[in-house]
């Protein structure tokens, strides 16, 4: 009995795990209803970076957990917000699968472009929401893309450009780390072209490793290929997607 | 009574048990481990090694390619030696998975780290291979008759670099490549606003610059700049800010035995000053604001303070970048020592990966590995790597050689190989070697460094965060950063060397509460049935 409850439980475990990089769920269409002292997503775009901010949001995808910090990807029905270093046990963090509601309180903050939010910690509420891939394929190349930093995103037709050259100096249509410094495991780094206009988009190792699909795919691209993708609009001196799904048409 | 005695005599009996139980465990502790490592008379060379190194290069595709011509060249030299290299990018990664290993036994066999976290390692009975005997052995040391390579003699070995590796009198790692901390300066923008950079940088200079930086226009642009943005100095590594003041002020910061002296006057002082400029907006961190590079290369910092192994990333012209390229600005770079205090006595780190060797049950196997890692330290693999940043090599040898003079002496004639900002500040290195210093190396060392760069990286957000920064603010904050590195005890964990097992576990202290207990308790049952049994008489 003790096994068969284990097994369960690994089970449960690891389907959470690999949520993050496969379709979500589906939402279930309730409107937030911000608690007393909690921001709306509007007023959190409005406050000043460095200012003390307090959410309420769901998990959609969990990036990291090291010595006490959790690094995650969240949306409430308004926008995103990226949760970088929140205070968080070993415990909590197991707790923090998609579409957990949590009272974030922390700071703004700013990193290369990043709106994120840094030195919080979180308590975890009653509800859940796991949000859908909104397609952002129109908006790349425009400033309204920025509006939805850190939203779980999805864009068609997007073509496989050459991200530099391997060693060998031919095209190469995915690097381990952006110089191709890295090896298998290390984040994937591809470009693709949408609209007249060339994107790096990224395979966070952390949030997608090299046993995930997303990954595995990734490593199998040829320059040309028409793609879709989902992942997190995450910044870097520009928008530079954290992808959790590549499908090859 | 009987039933209690029954009871006692089980408890003590479960308390054996237990104790025999638990004997395993508590036996763990020190008093296992590797044996001391002991150079064999030969290199058996008809048997095959495999040896694991753990290499760590900076963001450098370059490094990478050097590592594997290295291997690639040491494996033709020693075909019965097959090295297998895992990357890291990342010394903290490194150690904690050489922490994490040491645990299970499966540390690699040469490892790129830093001389503090060895220190950490160390408290492993013979984890780490003491290497004075492997640098003068005839046949297999530094520059000996057997090696099969033209390695550098211990005298080729800059001795400044090789003192580094010294931890309580034994060395446990040889340097690799050194840098310091270099001041990258947009010198266009320090001229328009009416200054003149210094033969010699000083703190007051930088700030009064910095400060000078934040005049704005009516449209909240900055006059300087006429950006949305401007942050004039930023500092890539507080650990090393703090540090560096310190030193320079003269101030304490730890002993050699492992001491904390960090929560002093002087390094509140220092908080003050900082916050002062961070309340103008004129300083921020590289973990508040990101790489000082990419705010130097935007025309956003006039002073960005990073290694001189960062050289690739700064000026306009840089080998490197990561913004996009239509955000970089055309201005001249000058690089300089960090700021000093008292310019005529500079002082500044000394930094850079060392190389250690970790001990192996077979001294073959450890043989093995430390001709790879002496192969590190020959002249083409020093000058190569040398080359990809702003290091120095640290052999005599590679330094005075013609190819690395003539690599110096083109500096500026190419923006790749010999880009001038890089050629500088590995100049700069050259320059001042005798002006560099390290912090003294004990089992926590890392956790201080970690807690000098904390106090200023925590100042700077609470000035940013309109909190109030006066002495309750200075006390809770060296409070805080005294608890979160645990360097409440005033000395750290016990100096390597001189204690090789430091506190027992809390599992044998469990075991040997239990074995008195048990003791005492057959002796009390013993004493009873004697007394019982005369009582009978």
């Amino acid at each position: 009995m003790k096994k068969f409850l284990a097994l369960i439980l690994v089970a449960v475990m690891a389907l959470a795990a690999f949520t993050a990089c496969k379709k979500p769920a589906g939402e279930d269409n309730k409107e937030d209803v911000k608690g007393e002292g909690v921001m709306t997503y509007a007023e959190y775009v409005a406050a000043e970076i460095d200012a003390e901010v307090v959410v309420e949001t769901y998990v959609q995808a969990k990036q990291s957990w090291w010595e006490d910090k959790a690094t995650v990807y969240t949306q409430d029905h308004d926008g995103a917000y990226f949760l970088y270093e929140m205070a968080c046990s070993e415990a909590d963090y197991a707790k923090l699968v998609p579409g957990t509601k949590i009272k974030v309180t922390g700071h703004k903050s700013e990193w290369q472009g990043e709106v994120e939010i840094i030195d919080a910690t979180f308590e975890i509420e009653e509800g859940s929401f796991i949000a859908e891939a909104f397609d952002a394929t129109a908006l790349f190349g425009t400033d309204d893309l920025i509006k939805h930093q850190n939203e779980f995103f999805k864009v068609t037709g997007a073509v496989v450009e050459a991200v530099g050259q391997d060693d060998e100096g031919n095209d190469a249509a995915f690097f381990y780390k952006w110089d191709n410094s890295g090896e298998d495991g290390d984040d994937l780094y591809f470009k693709v072209k949408l609209g007249e206009n060339v994107y790096t988009f990224t395979v966070e190792s952390y949030l997608c490793d090299n046993t995930t699909e997303v990954y595995n795919a990734v490593k199998n691209l040829k320059v040309g290929d028409t793609i879709d993708c989902e992942g997190f609009l995450y910044w870097y001196d520009g928008v530079n997607p954290h992808i959790t799904s590549v499908v090859a048409k | 009574m009987r039933s209690i005695i029954k009871r006692i005599l089980f408890g003590a009996a479960a308390a054996l048990v237990l104790a025999v139980s638990l004997t395993p465990l508590a036996g763990c502790h020190g008093s296992k481990g590797l044996k001391e490592f002991e150079i064999p008379e030969e290199f058996d060379t008809s048997r095959e090694y495999e040896v694991t190194f753990w290499a760590k290069n900076d963001t450098n595709n370059t490094q990478v390619k050097i590592y594997k011509k290295a291997i690639a060249d040491f494996e033709a030299l020693y075909p019965n030696v097959k090295v297998n290299m895992r990357r890291y990018t990342d010394y903290g990664k490194i150690y904690n998975d050489v922490i994490t290993n040491i645990a299970t036994g499966t540390t690699p066999d040469v490892c790129i780290t830093y001389p503090d976290h060895i220190a950490t390692y160390l408290t492993g009975k013979n984890v780490v291979v003491p290497l004075d005997g492997l640098f003068g052995d005839p046949k297999y040391g530094l520059g000996g008759s057997e090696v099969r390579f033209d390695a550098p003699t211990k005298d080729e070995v800059i001795e400044k670099y090789l003192s580094e590796c010294e931890i309580n009198g034994v060395h446990y790692a040889i340097p690799f490549m050194r840098s310091t901390e270099a001041c990258y300066i947009n010198k266009d923008l320090v001229e328009k606003l009416g200054y003149t950079i210094p033969e010699k940088l000083t703190w007051d200079f930088v700030w009064e610059v910095s400060d000078a930086a934040m005049e704005k226009n009516a449209d909240g642009t900055f006059k300087i700049n006429g950006q949305k943005v401007m942050v004039p100095f930023i500092y890539k590594s507080t650990d090393n800010m703090m540090i560096q003041l310190l030193k320079q002020s003269g101030a304490d910061y730890s002993t050699p035995e492992g001491e904390i002296l960090l929560f002093n006057d002087t390094a509140k002082s220092h908080l003050y000053t900082i916050a002062e400029h961070v309340e103008k907006g004129a300083f921020s961190t590289f973990k508040i604001s990101s790489y000082p590079g990419n705010f130097l290369n935007a025309g956003q910092c006039i002073f960005a303070i990073d290694s001189t192994a960062g050289a690739t990333w700064m000026g306009s012209h840089a080998t490197h970048h990561d913004i996009a390229e239509d955000k970089i600005i055309e201005f001249e770079t000058v690089v300089k020592p960090i700021p000093q205090l008292d310019p005529e006595h500079p002082q500044m780190i000394s930094q850079g990966p060392s190389v250690c060797v970790f001990n192996k049950k077979d001294p073959q196997q450890v043989l093995a590995s430390w001709l790879f890692a002496q192969f590190l330290l020959t002249n083409e693999v020093q000058i190569a790597y040398s080359e990809t940043e702003g290091y120095v090599p640290v052999t005599l040898k590679a330094q005075d050689s013609a190819e690395y003079k003539e690599y110096l002496s083109m500096e500026g004639a190419d923006n790749d190989v010999h880009y001038d900002v890089k050629i500088q500040a590995a100049k700069l290195l050259l320059d001042n070697v005798d002006n560099t210093f390290i912090t003294p190396v004990f089992n926590g060392s890392a956790s201080l460094r970690d807690a000098a760069g904390t106090l200023i990286e925590n100042t700077t957000k609470s000035v940013r965060r309109n909190e109030t920064v006066d002495d309750a603010y200075m006390e809770k904050l060296f409070s805080d950063v005294t608890s979160l590195y645990r360097l409440n005890g005033g000395r750290q964990a016990d100096s390597v060397g001189k204690k090789e097992l430091g506190m027992l576990p809390g599992t044998a202290k469990a075991l040997i509460i239990v074995l008195a207990a048990a003791w005492v308790l057959i002796g009390i049952s013993r004493l009873l049935v004697v007394l019982k049994k005369r009582r009978n008489k």
